[in-house]
């Protein structure tokens, strides 16, 4: 009883998935897929009647030759001629549906794959805190890939498999009900093996994908600490390791397989079975004369029942296929069914121009002036805030998890043009902040105003375009410098891009390059030093040109010197600019209008370098702590 | 592909009585026509039920018989494959074991999961439909050809007429297809890498609101790959077709001239079914070879991909008689030139000429690239000298074996990493027999104990994947902890107090006066507090020796020293300490 359950609920679990995945394909190729069905039909009718023209040639032309005589021969040719045409029909059909089918399934994979991607860029940045970057990954490769087959495979030859069984079955139903139902016992009995063993190998088949993560997240691991491993000489404890969970993926899928690989022998010999037994019995009812039974009948049934019996045999085969993109769809639906970032704003950024009367006006033109274009509904009428960066945080609480907040009544007030920075121990939220204000995270209480405006009112898009960012950790994408660069602002042209790179003091180093500024980047920019990519990250920021900037210990990894060469260049790219920095070097922070001492996600202390220092408190004693032992 | 191959091992075995036992269900399923022919003829057409019924058991017996083939090779089938691809993921991961740090270099890690993963899953895929299908469709094909030719040999010419035309579209097919199929792998690549670029660089991505950009780019990556993939599955599309064209011209040829032989007296009605039904089976071998032709087409690109793995040769080998002490901590750079890739030009040292005595304190210090890491990269052998000789001990590192020299010189490297598991077991990856005795005096020297009594489960609290659930500070004290455990002759710490604040890091370098006072110490650091009270520092400028000095006479006489200590006495302390 619990079996049945437990068969019923897994049938119930994947069918639904995978006719999402049908629905999914049907909705671009609805009509491709009419016609692949209707070529699949002519194909299935010719077969039929390909296979029953030995019947006929014997019947109908070499019997009564042999009886009678007769030449039959003309007769013969022109219906020779005739099934040529009839197969010419079915191989062409053939050829369509095949042909058609590459289309509507990479065609879909194509949809499917732009789509995911569309939905992956959209998601809230909560999603890839919480998700495995190798997780999300093996959803565009293992997942995606199942779907493939099923749609390339299972899918036609579902179709051309039941098409033959309906045709076989009519055939059969006609020819004689009582040996039917014989045909229709071994077809469920087929059917329910088939599904018994589904279940049991499916059970393996999560295993399998269970284990595989486990060896997908082992590997990961420890070829991440590689270096460590050898230099601690640990090679031998990590080959142990790696085949504990390696024995445990082989004995899952050993055991999936051989479930598996039993349908086939099992259903292709139940079909043997069945031929026996129809035989039987069918000779039994016609010598006895019973329920209307010739001879010619049961020869011709056992052929039938052959052809009823075979498809599902080798749909049987394609059965692992279909567990798998049950797992696969499953995978790929979840992601897709992510709710993506919230965006209720509706304050726009737009060009702007002073007009005759003093007043902002929005136009076309690239003016460098920018405004907040602020809709009224209630009034109906719009209003324009000049772009300056102003950033007033006021009574802000928030937490990555709502049952615990990591900053606390967080108040604070940058007018146009000063830096703020913010100095603390790790942890103790201050990139949180940061990621506050270009809304990467939305605030669980309190508000922050941009320019007097509540930035959950602003289009994030609008919001993040007037921020630039150079963050904690550098990335890079693959392509050349100047690519790389021009990410900031895609409109730069080269000229503005080297100005940028030679502000952040990274022309230098571009040009030493083997290629210069035309130099490829691959693999998050691997041929290049740390230091190297923070400098070409602060040139992508100045390119775009910001009037709020956010540097996220921007200049960590470049030594003191180096830094005092990004310094200048820094201090060039600040000027003018609301800027927010992150430091754990005093050297980076002294000369901002006010320094944020941070600690356990309060502001404890706040104030100017010498206001601070006077004040003798958290930041006086770091600040001195760390020359004491020179004196 | 032999190097592949070579890993079924002990499972080999499995794989040929798959074979085997396959033979024994081919054969069985090769007299069914004959059983079927005899209930036809001698039975049903004769009205004899005796016959029915007992070929109709036979028939049953041998199913069952045949079942029992089956489902063995089955089983044995899938314990070969699974057997196969999991040696063939030991092997690779074992052979990365034995990679020096360029090999490790030269892959990255997604591109080794995906080779253990994917590729291997492919791998596995395509060994058990052959070894399935490796015995079954020969056997059929040669079985059904014997059997026509000793039924009706006029039909001959019109099998090799089908089977030529089958054999060049296939192959023509397979030729142009192999060809797309790389092109498309080496896309499917692409695509992989530029996911994977956006998934750990969202950050970027969202911050210059760069979402449309980077869908327009995905989006034209997978259109190319749709039109390698779409140009290749519409050959392939052909395959159906033309194994259904030979079928039919099979069909028709046979029946005009069964039915003029039959007429001519040559050849009996029963002859004509037995035909066709042979027909069919070797038709059917044939599209079986076929399918395994893609299949195999399909997993060449993984086998090639694994296979660079498993043939790369570690570049650096222990010595024919390796030494197995390290004397002392003394340590000489002898005119040492070194570039990562050899002949590229571009050297990371050049001249370095350095000699070290036992015990001493060394600080290094330079600007990004400078060299600094590579330095001390070579004392432990992780890379080989291009030129000159580096010496530890006065023996030349290239003498040792490798895994003593690096056991007592130890190294704390720039990007470090913990283990999932207890502190305990992330310490004993230094001395796997160290008590815990032992361990408490090595994390007090490193100044981990202080915080790690303050966990609430001590030593056995479990530490993340990655380290991720302790902060910077403590991950780096850990792996001095973990270092320090190997009881070393020398102890190299590359940039490992960086985010140690600086009282901390003064206690840390206080405790290694202490308790290892014969171990050479090498510390690289960015801040002039980390090594000013070392015995001598280095100051290394564009992979040359610019100064090797005291931290008194450096102020008075090198300019960069100079420079580097100005900036960071004007306000340059350091505000991460110990969260």
């Amino acid at each position: 009883m619990n079996e049945k359950k437990g068969r019923r609920g897994h049938i119930k679990g994947s069918m639904p998935l995978l006719g999402r995945v049908i629905k999914y394909m049907l909705d671009s190729y609805k009509w491709v897929f009419v016609l692949v069905i209707a070529c699949i039909l002519i194909n299935a009718v010719t077969g039929v009647i390909g296979a029953t023209f030995p019947q006929t040639l014997v019947d109908e032309y070499i019997e009564p030759m042999l009886n009678t005589g007769a030449d039959l021969f003309p007769e013969l040719f022109n219906d020779i001629i005739q099934l040529i045409c009839i197969m010419g029909a079915g191989v062409i059909a053939a050829y369509c549906y095949s042909r058609l089918m590459v289309n509507v399934s990479q065609g879909t994979m194509l949809k499917l794959r732009n789509e995911l991607f569309s939905k992956m860029e959209s998601l809230p940045i909560k999603y890839f805190d919480t998700h495995a970057h190798g997780d999300i990954m093996s959803v565009y490769t293992n997942d995606i890939d199942t779907l493939r087959q099923l749609i390339s495979q299972v899918i036609p030859q579902t179709i051309n498999s039941a098409i033959t069984m309906v045709a076989t079955f009519v055939t059969m139903l006609v020819l004689n009900p009582a040996l039917t139902v014989i045909s229709l016992l071994t077809a469920f009995l087929m059917l329910f093996v088939t599904a018994r063993f589904t279940k049991f190998s499916a059970k393996y088949y999560i295993k399998q994908q269970h284990d595989l993560g486990a060896v997908d997240g082992y590997i990961e691991e420890m070829m991440d600490g590689q270096k460590v491993v050898k230099v601690f000489c640990h090679e031998e404890e990590a080959k142990a390791g790696f085949r504990r969970v390696n024995e445990e993926l082989r004995d899952s899928g050993c055991k999936a397989n051989t479930y598996a690989n039993l349908l086939m022998p099992v259903n292709a010999n139940i079909g043997w079975l069945s031929y026996a037994v129809v035989a039987i019995v069918g000779a039994i009812l016609a010598i006895n004369g019973l329920a209307g039974v010739t001879v010619g009948t049961v020869v011709t049934f056992v052929g039938l029942n052959k052809s009823f019996t075979q498809p599902i045999s080798q749909l049987s085969m394609q059965i692992n296929f279909v567990v798998t993109a049950a797992a696969g769809a499953q995978r790929v639906f979840d992601l897709m069914d992510q709710e993506p970032e919230k965006d209720d704003g509706y304050v726009e950024l737009v060009n702007a121009k002073i007009g005759p009367n003093d007043e902002l006006m929005e136009t076309d033109e690239r003016t460098n002036i920018w405004a907040w274009k602020h809709p009224h509904r209630a009034e109906g009428t719009v209003t324009y805030t000049r772009l300056e960066g102003q950033v007033v945080f006021d009574h802000v609480d928030f937490g990555y998890n709502p049952d615990k907040l990591v900053l606390h009544d967080i108040s604070m007030w940058a007018k146009p043009g000063q830096k703020i920075a913010f100095v603390g121990a790790t942890g103790a939220g201050k990139t949180t902040i940061t990621n506050l204000i270009n809304r990467f995270y939305d605030i669980a209480d309190g508000k922050i105003r941009y320019d007097g405006i509540n930035i959950n009112k602003i289009k994030k898009q609008d919001l993040r375009r007037s921020l630039g960012i150079v963050l904690q950790d550098t990335h890079l994408f693959t392509g050349t410098v100047m690519d790389n660069i021009r990410y900031g602002n895609l409109e730069a042209t080269d000229e503005e891009c080297i100005a940028a790179a030679t502000l952040a003091n990274a022309d230098g180093f571009i040009r030493r390059l083997p290629d210069g500024y035309q130099t490829m980047l691959t693999g998050d920019g691997a041929n290049l030093s740390q230091g190297q990519r923070q400098l070409l990250a602060i040139a992508r920021a100045a390119v775009a040109d910001p009037p709020v900037l956010i540097l996220d210990e921007a200049t960590s990894s470049i030594d003191t010197r180096t830094e005092k060469l990004v310094q200048g260049g820094m201090d060039a790219l600040m000027t003018g600019r609301t800027t927010f920095v992150i430091a754990h070097r005093l050297s980076t922070v002294q000369n901002s209008d006010c320094i944020m001492v941070m600690e356990l996600g309060r502001i404890i202390e706040r104030g100017t370098h010498d206001e601070l220092i006077a004040k003798q408190g958290k930041y006086y004693q770091l600040y001195t702590g760390n020359f004491a032992r020179q004196s | 592909m032999k190097i592949v191959l070579k890993q079924a091992g002990k499972y080999a075995k499995d794989a040929y009585i798959t074979m085997g036992l396959t033979c024994g269900e081919v054969f069985l399923e090769i007299l069914m026509p004959f059983i079927t022919a005899i209930i036809i003829d001698d039975g049903l057409k004769a009205s004899n039920i005796s016959v029915v019924v007992r070929y109709g058991i036979l028939m049953v017996a041998m199913a069952i018989a045949s079942l029992g083939f089956g489902a063995l090779a089955g089983k044995f089938a899938a314990k070969s494959s699974t057997g196969f691809a999991a040696n063939l993921r030991e092997a690779i991961y074992n052979n990365v074991q034995t990679f020096s740090f360029s090999n490790i270099d030269k892959f990255s890690v997604p591109g080794l999961v995906t080779r253990m993963t994917t590729d291997i899953t492919n791998v596995q895929w395509a060994y058990m439909m052959c070894t399935r299908m490796a015995v079954r469709a020969p056997l059929n094909l040669i079985f059904s050809f014997i059997m026509c030719l000793i039924i009706c040999p006029q039909i001959a010419p019109t099998f090799g007429i089908a089977a030529l035309f089958l054999v060049i579209v296939l192959g023509a097919i397979m030729v142009v297809t192999i060809r797309i199929f790389n092109r498309m792998f080496d896309g499917y690549d692409d695509l992989n890498a530029s996911v994977q670029e956006n998934i750990s660089a969202i950050r970027v991505v969202k911050a210059f609101v760069r979402e449309d950009y980077e869908d327009k780019k995905f989006s034209r990556a997978s259109t190319v790959l749709y039109r390698l993939a779409v140009k290749a599955e519409s050959l392939l599309a052909f395959i159906n077709p033309a194994m259904m064209l030979s079928v039919y011209f099979c069909i028709i040829m046979v029946s005009w001239m069964g039915a003029n032989l039959i007429v001519g007296g040559s050849l009996t009605t029963g002859d004509l079914t037995s035909l066709f039904s042979y027909i069919m089976s070797l038709l059917m071998s044939l599209m079986m070879l076929g399918m395994l032709v893609v299949m195999i087409t399909m997993s060449l690109a993984s086998v090639r991909r694994i296979s660079e793995v498993l043939s790369e040769t570690p570049d650096l080998h222990d010595p024919e008689n390796p030494v197995f002490e390290v004397p002392n901590g003394d340590i000489d750079f002898d005119h040492v030139s070194f570039s990562y890739k050899t002949g590229s030009g571009k050297s990371a040292l050049s001249d370095i000429d350095l000699h070290i005595k036992s015990g001493e304190t060394i600080g290094i210090i330079g600007g990004t690239g400078s060299g600094k890491s590579s330095l001390v990269n070579l004392i432990c052998r992780l890379y080989d000298v291009s030129e000159g000789e580096v010496r530890v001990g006065g023996i030349n590192v290239k003498d040792y074996d490798m895994e003593a020299l690096r056991n007592q010189v130890a190294v704390v490297l720039q990007k470090n990493t913990l283990f999932t598991g207890t502190i305990l077991e992330n310490l004993r990856w230094g001395n796997e027999n160290a008590t815990l005795d032992e361990c408490r005096a090595a994390c007090k020297a490193a100044c981990a104990e202080e915080f790690i009594d303050r966990f609430p489960d001590g030593y056995d609290t479990r530490i993340e994947r990655g380290g991720n659930n302790v902060s910077g500070g403590q991950k780096q004290r850990l792996c001095i902890a973990r270092a320090l455990l190997k009881k070393p002759k020398v102890i190299i710490l590359d940039d490992s107090t960086s985010a140690v604040d600086t009282a901390t890091d003064a206690k840390i370098r206080a405790a290694f006066r202490e308790t290892i006072p014969g171990t050479t110490k090498i510390i690289i650091a960015q801040r002039v507090s980390s090594v000013q009270d070392a015995d001598r520092i280095l100051v290394l400028d564009d992979g040359r020796i610019d100064a090797f000095d005291t931290h008194e006479n450096l102020l008075k006489t090198n300019a960069i020293y100079q420079d580097i200590y100005e900036s960071q006495l004007k306000g340059g302390g350091d505000f991460d300490q110990q969260a």
